[in-house]
């Protein structure tokens, strides 16, 4: 096997960064953005998946195949979400019909 | 065909002409469970974004409602218990076997303590009657039906990330015991490390989890 081993230190950087990153996004979430505090939760969510997914789960040392499959998954999950908010997000625009929300004949009212 | 002058071995089946070629069948097989996952929880998480949009102000203080420094522990506990499962790996790809029944055995633990944690914040649930039903009610919120909406998503999500996490202390404990009887080598390690990558991926789906359920609207529902 020419398998590579990384070291305990590489290991125990990651995890470090992994726990600032959980205390940074705890911390910003008491701070009012606005609508950017999703984007803020969202980002920092994907640099900790990008440190597991790379570092623990060794993406950056996998083949080629391994990762093409993990690239099309993520398009196919990006297909997933953003063909459905393509409805749910436009409604009530462009008039179209108002959104549950609005109209008063919502689901769960 | 390349030919196998030497017996089968557990790092070598019949079936490939290399260690590495197997290896790599292994991980590839396993990342294409866990993309079936992925595609699983993501009907929950665009779920989640919907009823969000539609409900924001009554999602927002159900959130917030949420004990956040728990949720919070239970992230750092979640991401100790990763380490440990990338040093059990590691311990592993190395050959020590007891450093590897030792990681094994505190990643098991941390999982236990994060399980316990969330079966308190269940528990405080009930007692507060946020729990969808006839018995519900969240004082917080004017229109109940969208307050239950969230509550559903929220046991339905970390529901099924507990139930992920029952699975992995499961096979924590299979390995375990295959690792105490010296079954891993470094020549042949694949249980520990396709555990390892599902591990990880549970992780992955409560990173997620905590900001989504607990955080986006925190600065709102104070």
């Amino acid at each position: 096997m020419t398998e590579h081993i990384d070291s305990a230190k590489t290991y125990v950087w990651v995890f470090a960064a992994l726990i600032g990153l959980t205390v940074l996004t705890t911390a910003v979430s008491f701070v009012d953005l606005g609508n950017f505090s999703v984007v803020a939760a969202l980002a920092i969510a994907v640099a900790k998946m990008l440190l597991v997914a790379l570092f623990f789960m060794h993406v950056r040392r996998s083949t080629q195949l391994t990762r093409l499959v993990l690239v099309g998954a993520l398009v196919w999950l990006g297909i997933l979400l953003a063909m459905t908010l393509t409805d749910f997000a436009t409604r009530g625009t462009g008039g179209m019909a108002g959104g549950v929300a609005e109209s008063a004949g919502g689901l769960l009212h | 065909m390349a030919g196998h002058p030497q017996t089968e071995t557990l790092a070598l089946r019949e079936q490939f002409n290399t260690e590495a070629q197997q290896k790599d069948a292994a991980t590839l097989g396993m990342w294409i469970f866990l993309i079936t996952e992925i595609m699983f929880f993501g009907g929950l998480f665009l779920a989640y974004t919907v009823y969000r949009r539609w409900y924001a102000d009554t999602f927002a203080v159900a959130s917030s409602s949420l004990n956040v420094y728990l949720g919070a522990a239970n992230t750092v506990v979640l991401l100790c218990s990763s380490l440990t499962m990338v040093l059990a790996v590691r311990a592993a790809q190395l050959g020590k076997r007891r450093a590897l029944v030792m990681f094994l055995i505190l990643t098991l633990v941390l999982g236990g303590v994060f399980l316990g944690v969330k079966a308190y914040e269940w528990n405080q649930k009930f007692v507060e009657h946020h729990i969808p039903g006839p018995n519900f009610h969240f004082e917080g919120a004017a229109q109940q039906g969208p307050a239950q909406l969230f509550f559903s998503l929220y046991f339905a999500m970390t529901g099924l990330h507990a139930l992920h996490m029952v699975i992995g202390a499961g096979l924590l404990l299979m390995l375990i015991v295959q690792a105490g009887r010296g079954r891993y080598t470094a020549a042949y390690m694949t249980p520990v490390d396709v555990v390892g990558l599902y591990w990880h991926f549970v992780d992955i789906i409560w990173i997620f989890l905590f900001p989504l359920l607990y955080l986006i609207d925190r600065h709102l529902g104070r």
